[in-house]
């Protein structure tokens, strides 16, 4: 069965923190960082980067569009 | 087999999703969050995909979404304080080939500028009118707005907001789809990669009525303040699927026949 491989791309430095993408991711992939950006806040990160299937629902509801979605399809 | 590395998926012809090239790299004023960023991006979206850049024409308001100009490249004329019908009616009628669009939040169009507003709609102005209603007045410190819910608090109802006293949030939607004018009225949401998604088809849809010289298209995107509401944004979201969406349903309330 062919499976889809995703790959996400944060510009840490873009984002706010605000948490919308990854309660909204549905492979619980993304975190926030524990560590803050330039601005001070806590970006978020692919925690999980093995669970992404590329569904690119963090870019669509990303406020300050600082997401990159990338994915293959393997098998 | 071989394994495939998060450097091998990180390829341009593996893109699924990136900002619209429309979006300037200008960091957005608005606080973390916020509903407006995701209009935004919707909104440049939708204009990348028509190819409208060239033949479009923003009216930005006053209130949070005052600075857009430096978010979406596209060209804009700033209006006075709700005036941002009548001005895109003026813009309309001078050069009738462009894409006018007003992008408006309720301090905006459902206070200052109700005036304005009804009666664009009632003319049935080939505009689209993008209407951000978050409740509240965000710019200028959470004030209550028209559209400001039943008891709920803002900096200038710390007890809530008395309907006998205040009187009942307007919805602004329902009104002017009331109007011969209008000929698109929806309201949709951006909390959701589902509700962006609709939102998008919602605009598209916009766009081509505004091709074919139909009227007036309105559309609200229920949004969330979380600096007003003094909420986190992930819990501005729930409280406003919770309570706004009640008051506020989501869909279309006017399609025009086919």
């Amino acid at each position: 069965m062919a499976k889809i491989k995703g790959a996400v791309v944060v510009d840490r430095e873009r984002c706010k923190g605000c948490e919308v993408c990854v309660v909204t991711c549905p492979t619980e992939t993304l975190a926030l960082a524990t560590e803050v950006n330039s601005k001070g806040y806590h970006y978020c990160y692919p925690a999980n980067p093995e669970a992404c299937i590329g569904c690119s629902n963090c870019a669509v509801v990303c406020p300050d569009g600082c997401i990159t979605v990338y994915k293959v399809k393997i098998g | 087999m071989a394994e495939i590395t998060f450097n091998d998926i990180i390829k341009p012809e593996n893109l699924a999703y990136k900002k619209s090239r429309l979006m300037t790299d200008n960091i957005l004023s608005y606080c973390p969050g916020c509903g407006h960023g995701t209009a935004h991006q919707v909104l440049a979206e939708v204009l990348e995909e028509e190819n409208l850049q060239e033949r479009t024409i923003g009216i930005t308001p006053v209130g949070c979404s005052v600075l857009m100009y430096n978010y979406i490249d596209v060209d804009f004329q700033e209006a006075a304080h709700g005036r941002a019908p009548a001005l895109a009616t003026a813009v309309k009628r001078l050069m009738p080939d462009k894409f006018v669009f007003t992008y408006q939040g309720d301090g905006d169009l459902a206070a200052i500028g109700t005036a304005e507003t009804i009666h664009t709609c009632n003319r049935g102005e080939n505009i689209l009118m993008l209407f951000i209603n978050n409740g509240i007045y965000g710019m200028t410190g959470g004030q209550m707005a028209p559209t400001t819910l039943p008891g709920m608090k803002s900096s200038t109802s710390p007890y809530g907001r008395d309907v006998s006293m205040m009187g009942s949030p307007i919805k602004m939607a329902d009104i002017v789809a009331m109007l011969p004018g209008t000929c698109y009225v929806t309201r949709q949401s951006v909390n959701t990669a589902g509700g962006v998604r609709k939102l998008k088809r919602a605009l598209k849809k916009a766009v081509q009525y505004q091709n074919e010289k139909r009227g007036t298209c309105f559309i609200e995107v229920v949004s969330n303040c979380p600096s007003g509401w003094k909420m986190t944004p992930v819990e501005s979201n729930k409280w406003m699927e919770e309570h706004m969406f009640p008051f506020y349903p989501l869909g279309d309330i006017k399609v025009p026949a086919e």
